[in-house]
């Protein structure tokens, strides 16, 4: 069977897989639509927790950006395992207790206040809708990778697929979707990594192999430090950011996890207080698979560039001796050429090889366009080389190539030179990232919408089959926003994240969190803390990553990437602050805060 | 069985200092071993590893589920303990 074959059969057939489980779980209730009927047990949820939370990003884009970044980026990597250790002991067991819905729910109770659920529904919206476009956009790049359909086209039949088991599973399905989901993406991104580290190292695991010692005696990252460093790069495993930026950007990455609400949603679906501990627990565990893999296959994707491209004896490699994935993924236009010394060999060093915006190579004509290859050495042709300079005392010579950071997990399983079935299972599993992610996603907008807005807000005479349809029409609604979102991307994507994870730990953490630890919060000092939070955090991305602000006046050094965290230090100053000016809150309010605090459910005792 | 309030305070007192002294840890682990004190660490070697970035790649993951799995661990012991479990 050809590549192109088993690829069809493994998407499509867990395609199949998921609309069956949505079939056969799905909700016919409001409760089960919502909450999955309260059900789940924490081995389950755990496993759908770390499917909905791995993205397509995680999935796909992550190990290339360690493997650029080096130290620099395991603020990443700390950040989004970290954050589950703050949903673990400070938020998830106490809002399973308080046994809602959805977030803006504990933040319209908690507050007794109409205005604080509707900000909480407009961040709500805000964070889900960033979020949900890049997943899209993830399934189109898989379809257009993989399979060769146009973009578009495969935003349609991703649509399609998460319209049918989120609109008619609600989160009974997408939970046992997920778990699936999560089954079929840590299988396809732990192979290709083991056999990657068993054919460099010898070792089984990628996380020991990482520390083991290469054929030439040097351990694989002191060979990796020395390699970059000879070609210009800065150090593997050392940081060029400054330490306050670290700091913060891991912060704002960590604090903003523990307030994502499609996550926080997901420890509502348990049976108990002490499920949702245990299955946050195994949330993280097996998020950590995934994440504690990353490093190996990064700095093994790196050594691997480096020696294809500039071969044995570091001057480079003839293009027409460079292996297929290399071709491939050329023609797939996520790796460039441009011969700067016109020696006919591939050179991979420090600097950018093409120039313009993001110095991403311009290719002259179609992929299959013989015309378009250049005369000499059948390489794609691109219009927008740099001037090529370099300064010898740092680098031995010019960078000639452009890798898009995606390689390094797409390439994997043919740098490894695994079966055709391990790249076949790379595309299932990058589909099941994004596909699980946007479902997760969809239900929360689409809940915001019945609940929060219509039956809490607007229309609370509706009946549950009322609010049932309503939220099936809502998700729908958001499918086709969502796909038109992937299909139009604003292109300023990446700065969209980093709003979205800065307002999440900037607005909902600390409203939460004093929600449950300070009884004495009102709901004057909760609103204007999140409008503090989410204004300044608002104001600082945009003026510094869309109006074109300096990193040099930076505040404290701070990057907008990072700048969550101190709008959430402001949000808890200034809620602190209002809340000892204006009365505490009513009784029944205080009583809810004391029964929320208590695992087991003592009725009217605490009401 | 009704939950007398001093009873109520001393378990919820008993959580907070569990819940602090877990995010100790965590934050040692993380922004100080992985962070603050990187380059102090790195002089030192562990398994082929420079330690600081050990800590920020892998050793933080590792500490992190730890941490979480004792924390359903102590807590489901300590509902029992003050007989507020489910």
């Amino acid at each position: 069977m050809s590549l192109e074959q088993l690829t069809y059969l493994f998407v499509v057939g867990s395609f199949f897989i998921y609309i069956a489980i949505a079939f056969w779980s799905r909700a016919s209730s409001t409760r089960e639509f919502y909450v999955a009927g309260g059900g789940v047990t924490p081995l389950a949820n755990g496993m759908a927790t770390a499917a909905d939370w791995m993205s397509a990003a995680s999935f796909i884009s992550l190990a290339g950006i360690v493997s650029f970044a080096g130290y620099d980026a395991s603020g990443y990597i700390m950040g989004w395992t970290g954050g589950y250790v703050l949903l673990a002991l400070l938020l998830a067991p106490y809002l399973r207790k308080f046994g809602k819905f959805t977030v803006p729910d504990f933040v319209g109770d908690r507050y007794y206040s109409n205005v604080a659920r509707v900000v909480a529904v407009v961040c709500v919206m805000f964070i889900s809708f960033t979020y949900i476009s890049g997943q899209m956009r993830g399934t189109g790049i898989v379809f257009s990778r993989f399979l060769q359909v146009e973009i578009d086209t495969g935003i349609m039949i991703g649509m399609a697929v998460v319209f049918v088991y989120a609109v008619l599973g609600g989160m009974k399905g997408i939970t046992y979707t997920q778990v699936a989901q999560y089954c079929v993406m840590i299988f396809a991104f732990t192979v290709p990594a083991l056999f990657l580290t068993f054919s460099m190292t010898g070792h089984l695991l990628p996380q020991t192999g990482l520390g083991a010692t290469l054929d030439n005696g040097r351990p694989v990252l002191d060979h990796l430090d020395g390699l970059v460093s000879e070609l210009g790069f800065a150090s593997f495993t050392e940081g060029s950011k400054s330490k306050v930026d670290m700091f913060f950007i891991t912060a704002a990455l960590m604090f903003g996890t523990a307030g994502l609400p499609h996550v926080i949603v997901r420890f509502f679906t348990v049976p108990r207080v002490r499920d949702a501990r245990i299955s946050a627990a195994w949330a993280l565990v097996f998020i950590a698979i995934l994440y504690s893999t990353i490093p190996a296959v990064a700095a093994f994707g790196r050594i691997n560039l480096i020696e294809t491209v500039n071969g044995a004896d570091n001057k480079g490699t003839p293009y027409e001796e460079m292996p297929q994935w290399f071709k491939k993924w050329e023609n797939a236009g996520l790796i460039a050429w441009y011969d700067h010394n016109a020696d006919g060999r591939t050179q991979y060093a420090a600097g950018d090889a093409f120039t313009g915006r993001q110095h991403k190579p311009i290719y002259w004509g179609a992929a299959d366009d013989k015309v378009a290859r250049n005369f000499y050495f059948n390489q794609r042709h691109v219009v927008n080389p740099s001037s090529g300079e370099f300064d010898p005392q740092v680098q031995p010579f010019a960078n000639e190539i452009y890798v898009d950071p995606d390689i390094m997990v797409l390439a994997n399983p043919e740098i490894a030179e695994l079966p055709d079935w391990v790249i076949a299972l790379i595309a299932a599993g990058a589909m099941a990232a994004a596909l699980s992610t946007a479902a997760g996603l969809l239900l929360v907008i689409a809940t915001s919408v019945s609940h929060d807005l219509l039956k809490k807000t607007i229309r609370p005479q509706i009946t549950d089959g009322q609010e049932l349809l309503a939220a099936r029409l809502a998700a729908m609604v958001a499918v086709l926003i969502a796909g038109y979102l992937g299909m139009h991307p604003p292109d300023y994507v990446a700065a969209v994240v980093a709003l979205a994870f800065g307002l999440a730990c900037a607005s909902f953490f600390p409203a939460i969190i004093m929600g449950i630890f300070y009884q004495r919060m009102n709901k004057y000092g909760a609103i204007s803390g999140m409008l503090v939070g989410l204004i300044s955090t608002l104001c600082y991305i945009v003026y510094f990553k869309f109006m074109g602000g300096e990193p040099e006046h930076w505040l404290l050094g701070i990057s907008p990437e990072g700048f969550g965290a101190l709008g959430m230090v402001l949000n808890f100053i200034v809620a602190y602050l209002v809340a000892h000016l204006t009365p505490e809150p009513p009784k029944h309010i205080q009583q809810i805060v004391q029964n929320i605090r208590v695992p087991r459910n003592n009725g009217s005792a605490y009401y | 069985m009704k939950q007398d309030s001093s009873s109520a305070e001393q378990y919820w007192r008993r959580n907070l200092q569990i819940i602090f002294s877990y995010l100790v840890v965590w934050f040692a682990v993380s922004f100080g071993c992985g962070i603050v004190f990187v380059d102090e660490l790195n002089q030192f070697n562990l398994f082929g590893f420079k330690l600081g970035y050990w800590f920020a790649n892998q050793g933080s993951i590792l500490v992190f589920c730890v941490l979480t799995i004792g924390y359903a661990v102590r807590m489901s012991r300590l509902d029992s303990e003050f007989d507020v479990h489910e």
